[in-house]
């Protein structure tokens, strides 16, 4: 009897399962992405007694202690705001010379433009956080060493070649004719650029910037390598990695996490237009 | 003027790229081949002598040999799930886009908080059943757990890099190409490697690339959960440079990793060379 009730998988079936399947599937990659980072939080918002106790709930007591406990450690205030510091430097070096030469590279034919094009994307080829061991000797003798400025050329020079080719990108994607118009109305070069081009492209030159601002603030390497005194977050939490008890690490890294979370979210909509060009 | 109105414009990247990039980057080639003024081979001697030079070297080349491939893996399949979204496919792009933000030391931490003794998978395992004393997972006598830690946690953090690459590269793939196999009675999987794949190759060369660099740069993640335990090349530059205080020995250590880099990114060219022609 069960044999004449059982009826052959019909294509409607093996559908609803191989969409169960996708829909399964996609849960496990978002949980994958999402739960490593939750598990990080967890650890920040207990109190200190609690992270270093076993068996963990997985879920925070939303106690305070742990944070307060990283927010008044000896130096971490300066290294966050060290940090800042050295990404918004960072973002303003890195477009102030990158976003001319975006303009220059969509504007304009000239002999050397190849040249210049692939120079920019050869630069990736290297191992940019390395440039910090000759830099190092090169900052003692100009009295860059552990400063500010001498770290954000660096962290400028990592984020240098992605704002020339997102900003590239930007302009090639704002019609020339708009600006042609412009002149034609009366305006100089230069105003056109202000009046027409610049408002098109800001939202756009915005989110390189704070792609610029995120690169910087998440640098470890070179931070460790050229600041002593002025430490940023990442090279103060590096440095006290053995000597620093679990509460502040896993404060130290939300504390880390969490704007990086925020500017991603804020330059979603461009991530992706930015990387399809800087294919090219 | 308008003649030199481009070289202006690009004038002050080049200059920062010759100041920061040529110059540091001859600095340390000068730097890996002296000593104390002297033209020599000691700093390599020296390099490969120490004991800990070939694990470090191996470890590097282990983890990108096993990293890499996991993640353009999960990568295109992470793009194909999204390509095929009606719904929702913002917010998953973003979802899988977070890791691109948060920095490798943040990432150790995060997956620190999941193998160190008190951790989260002590106690999953612990409510689980299997264990009921918690197990020192990242001892120095089980190096490979650290090193399966490591993987991991790289596996999280840069998967979204390769990811977002591919999801740019797919969007500029024509339609009109996947349909006209469709009509030609090409399975999913058909389209995927004979259509699809093929066309990507721009996307993923830089994917690749970006991402093989990343591995042998690899440093923080491999601090922060395991220490010195687990020598790697970037972490012994870092180890020469300021605990050993020999610039001549990390300058050596550098050029190791700065030639497997170009080496690599040279055979990614060439294996996934599009001639001029084939470009969509």
């Amino acid at each position: 009897m069960s044999d004449v009730t059982r009826p052959a998988p019909r294509q409607e079936d093996v559908g609803r399962a191989g969409r169960f399947l996708f829909r399964a599937g996609i849960g496990l990659l978002v949980l994958w992405v999402l739960v490593p980072i939750w598990f990080l939080f967890v650890n920040a918002l207990s109190a200190p007694s609690e992270v270093t106790s076993f068996p963990k709930r997985l879920w925070p007591s939303f106690d305070m202690a742990s944070l307060q406990f990283f927010w008044n450690f000896q130096g971490v205030t300066r290294a966050l705001w060290n940090s800042v510091k050295v990404a918004v430097l960072t973002m303003i070096l890195s477009i102030g010379m990158g976003a001319p030469a975006g303009y220059a590279l969509s504007r304009f034919d000239f002999p050397g433009k190849e040249f210049f094009r692939v120079l920019v994307i050869m630069t990736r080829a290297f191992p940019l956080p390395l440039l910090a061991l000759p830099l190092a000797v090169m900052f003692i003798r100009t009295g860059l060493d552990d400063t500010v400025l001498g770290l954000a050329l660096v962290h400028a020079m990592l984020a240098l070649p992605f704002a020339v080719l997102i900003t590239y990108s930007l302009f090639s994607g704002i019609p020339v004719e708009l600006e042609e118009a412009a002149w034609t109305l009366g305006c100089t070069r230069f105003q056109a650029f202000v009046k027409v081009v610049l408002p098109l492209a800001l939202p756009g030159i915005a989110a390189s910037a704070v792609f610029a601002f995120v690169i910087s603030w998440n640098e470890v390497f070179a931070a460790a390598v050229l600041t002593i005194e002025n430490r940023t977050l990442t090279a103060f939490l590096l440095q006290s990695l053995n000597v620093s008890p679990l509460p502040l690490k896993f404060a130290g890294g939300a504390a880390l996490v969490l704007p990086a979370l925020i500017f991603i979210f804020a330059v979603r909509k461009y991530l992706f237009a930015m990387w399809g060009i800087a294919n090219r | 003027m308008p003649r030199a109105l481009p070289y202006l414009l690009l004038l002050p990247a080049s200059l920062f790229l010759l100041v920061f990039f040529f110059y540091p980057f001859g600095l340390v080639i000068v730097e890996s081949l002296t000593r104390g003024g002297e033209w020599t081979t000691e700093n390599f001697s020296r390099m490969t002598g120490h004991w800990k030079f070939s694990s470090a070297f191996w470890n590097t080349i282990w983890l990108t040999a096993i990293v890499v491939p996991v993640q353009l893996v999960m990568a295109l399949t992470m793009a194909s799930v999204v390509q095929k979204l009606k719904t929702g496919r913002s917010g998953l792009l973003y979802i899988f886009a977070i890791p691109l933000g948060i920095s490798d030391l943040a990432a150790g931490l995060i997956w620190l908080a999941i193998f160190e003794q008190s951790g989260f998978l002590n106690s999953i395992l612990h409510a689980m059943g299997v264990v009921d004393q918690p197990r020192l997972f990242l001892g120095y006598q089980s190096i490979w757990v650290i090193f399966l830690a490591v993987c991991l946690a790289e596996i999280w953090r840069a998967t979204a890099i390769m990811m977002v690459i591919i999801v740019a590269g797919m969007g500029l793939i024509p339609k009109e190409y996947n349909e006209a196999a469709e009509v030609f009675g090409a399975t999913r999987w058909q389209r995927f490697t004979k259509v699809t794949l093929p066309l990507l190759r721009p996307s993923l060369q830089t994917a690749l690339i970006l991402r093989i660099l990343m591995a042998f740069e690899v440093f923080a993640v491999v601090v922060a959960l395991g220490g010195t335990t687990l020598p790697v090349l970037m972490g012994e530059t870092f180890q020469w440079q300021f605990q050993l205080q020999d610039r001549g020995v990390a300058a050596a250590y550098a050029m190791v990793i700065l030639g497997l880099s170009v080496a690599f990114s040279l055979v990614v060219l060439r294996l996934l060379h599009v001639p001029k022609g084939a470009r969509i």
